[in-house]
């Protein structure tokens, strides 16, 4: 079979075309010290390269013996090749070639699957060629293949971006451009993408800016954008939503005697995503929080982690992260608590870490507001003034009763966390737990307070301390974000 | 004006001033006394060495727990005086390996008993001062004072917990005292 394979394959017209400087194909070499180009050589559907360029780049010794047969060296291993046969032989072993050697002018041509197939065999080093891409990549760097597709969405849009094998990436906007950086070497991206990219005036281009990062200009609709990844066997999925502004047509004046409705939502029935804030516990001279024996304050832990988190999720999930500290100081429990309010927060998360008079205690908890009290003020009605002379009733709710509201998904997002740290970081016996905790009682939004583990005991001091427990836990955290906010984004109430 | 227009007035003007005295009157009367305040002082009743059985609460083996301990405790005459006692004996210094949610050099300046069944209990500033913070040790701590006495007393329904006669935040800035606590279980094994 693999004969006659090659009969036909040879039986075919080895009619070899230069192609014009213009439009030059060429193999692209990737290596740890940087990339260069192969020239190409293309007849029909077939790309051939040239064994001398192969020799220079790979250091080869290639000869022509006398009988016709040319051998191709390296550190004492050979592959031998015959003129106008498909064929290669590695140490006694028959390879098939889809096109046979070549002559061009005073140059042999192989076909480029020779590289994979035939060198990559004798070679010392790890050979993997990207065909679809003319992608030679040499030893072992991170080369993401990269697959982009855009899909309408009413008048939003949505770019999707898996990376094979999987690679983390961050997203970030700056002025008119959204990038996607991986953290890869460099990315393996077809050409060309995105067809019917622009149509909406959400994104106009792609471009490969940097061996790592992908650029989308984006339109004059684009509004926002809001990112989510999820796994697929080897696949690392990212999702960009877009949101598109809203038409510039005059609103309708709102129906006599309703109250005027609040600001568009994008499109989308569910109101998206947009901010979460993370509270470091305690801070300034004056409230160190625990301690730990070896010194560790849960100021500094908290503020440390709060950082983090907050460059992962924003850098992951597109979406803002606000932190009612970025520094050592002190801040109001009120304080804290009004920064989310103010800024219309999505979600809450007041990050501690614990104490015990008893070394032994270890484990995270995840805390969601409990009313203990024998008596609290209740809510009332009242009735505004609203525009266009109306009177709106609108619900007042004491301050420090805000959180009674949001009860239900701030123990859905407590159990979904939980969900997610459990087999990433230690947990409590009781790991989800209610407290009157002051923090949490006056947001008005979903919201946590996470104890992430005891400083007193030595063990844990050390692991919460540590660079592995702080990027463990934020990606736990940003994955139940992401899972809470699609949840939310498919119907869950608010 | 007849005679009985004057005699429908007087009827009157004694309804609007019985009225005033009962709906007015003797609620701030009732508001201005004071709530039974009991000084951490010894009682006569203490005194003469007759006891109950109390339930106290001391950090369970996990640290992250309370576990109940019944204890001999002075009997007191009053529901106030008998809050006293098991407040002081609560906090009272434990030998090895019992350990204390409360802070070492916490003592009790006070416990009032308002109508409607709410303790407030006074504690020194060291309860505070001396916490070492921690959400779940500062629940222990809470909940050791307020199941002490909810538990033992069932006449007491919530307690507040004020530090140096004063109402607070917090001790450690995680658990609400800006009002009474309801007995909670849930934080011991």
């Amino acid at each position: 079979m693999l004969v006659a394979r090659a009969a036909v394959l040879s039986s075919q017209s080895p009619q070899i075309s230069q192609a014009q400087p213009s439009q030059a194909p060429a193999l692209t070499l990737l290596a740890r010290d940087g990339r260069r180009t192969l020239p190409l050589t293309v007849t029909g559907d077939q790309e051939f390269v040239a064994l001398d360029d192969l020799a220079t780049a790979f250091q080869l010794a290639v000869r022509e013996e006398s009988l016709g047969a040319i051998t191709v060296s390296s550190k004492g291993k050979t592959i031998v090749v015959q003129p106008a046969q498909a064929l290669a032989s590695v140490s006694g072993r028959l390879i098939a070639l889809p096109a046979p050697l070549t002559r061009s002018g005073r140059r042999w041509l192989v076909p480029v699957e020779f590289i994979s197939r035939a060198l990559a065999t004798i070679y010392d080093v790890k050979l993997d060629l990207r065909k679809p891409s003319r992608l030679l990549i040499v030893g072992d760097l991170r080369v993401p293949r990269i697959q982009l597709r855009y899909d309408a969405v009413g008048t939003s849009g949505r770019l999707t971006i898996d990376a094979t094998p999987r690679a983390t990436s961050t997203i970030t906007q700056e002025n008119d451009r959204l990038s996607v950086k991986f953290d890869a070497d460099a990315l393996d991206v077809p050409s060309p993408v995105l067809p019917g990219l622009g149509a909406q005036g959400l994104v106009l281009a792609v471009h490969l800016i940097d061996p790592s990062v992908l650029a989308f200009d984006v339109g004059p609709r684009f509004a926002g954008f809001k990112a989510s990844t999820q796994t697929l066997e080897s696949t690392l999925r990212v999702v960009i939503d877009l949101a598109a502004l809203a038409e510039t047509a005059p609103a309708p004046a709102p129906p006599a005697g309703r109250a005027a409705p609040d600001l568009p939502a994008l499109g989308q029935a569910t109101p998206p995503f947009r901010t979460l804030v993370i509270d470091p516990g305690h801070g300034g001279g004056d409230d160190t929080g625990a301690a730990g024996a070896s010194g560790a304050k849960e100021k500094d832990l908290a503020l440390a982690i709060a950082r983090r988190a907050k460059a992962a999720i924003e850098g992951r999930l597109g979406i803002r992260v606000l932190l009612t500290r970025d520094d050592d100081r002190h801040v109001g429990i009120d304080e804290r608590t009004a920064m989310a309010n103010n800024n219309k927060a999505d979600l809450f998360i007041s990050l501690h870490a614990s104490a015990s008079p008893r070394p032994a205690a270890a484990g995270a908890t995840i805390f969601y507001a409990a009313f203990d009290t024998g008596s609290v003020p209740a809510s009332s009605a009242d009735r505004v003034p609203a525009f266009n002379g109306v009177m709106r009733e609108i619900e007042l709710v004491p301050w420090e009763l805000a959180q009674s509201r949001h009860l239900d998904q701030s123990t859905s997002f407590a159990e979904l966390l939980e969900t997610q740290l459990r087999d990433r970081i230690p947990l409590a016996g009781e790991a989800v737990a209610s407290a009157p905790l002051r923090v949490l009682e006056s947001a008005n939004m979903p919201a946590v307070l996470i104890e992430l583990g005891y400083l007193t005991n030595g063990d844990q001091e050390t692991l919460l301390t540590g660079d592995a427990f702080a990027n463990t836990f934020v990606q736990a955290l940003a994955d139940a974000v992401v899972r809470y906010r699609d949840a939310q984004a498919a119907g869950g109430a608010r | 004006m007849t005679q009985r227009h004057i005699a429908i007035a007087t009827v009157l003007l004694a309804a609007v001033v019985l009225g005033l005295v009962l709906f007015v009157g003797l609620p701030r009367l009732k508001r201005r006394t004071p709530a039974r305040a009991v000084a951490a002082a010894p009682t006569a009743s203490a005194s003469q060495g007759r006891k109950i059985k109390a339930h106290l609460f001391y950090v369970a083996e996990d640290g992250a727990h309370l576990t109940s301990v019944e204890r001999d405790i002075a009997y007191g005459e009053t529901a106030g005086d008998q809050a006293r006692e098991i407040i002081t004996a609560q906090i009272a210094p434990v030998p090895a390996p019992i350990v204390s949610a409360v802070p070492a050099g916490t003592t009790l300046r006070a416990v009032f008993i308002a109508d409607g069944g709410t303790a407030y209990v006074d504690l020194s500033r060291e309860v505070a001062s001396a916490h070492p913070g921690g959400t779940i040790d500062e629940l222990l701590t809470v909940y050791t004072i307020v199941d002490a006495l909810t538990v033992n007393l069932p006449a007491i329904t919530s307690v507040q917990v004020l530090v140096d006669g004063k109402e607070v935040d917090t001790l450690a800035g995680h658990v609400d005292l800006r009002r009474p606590l309801i007995r909670n279980l849930g934080w011991v094994q």
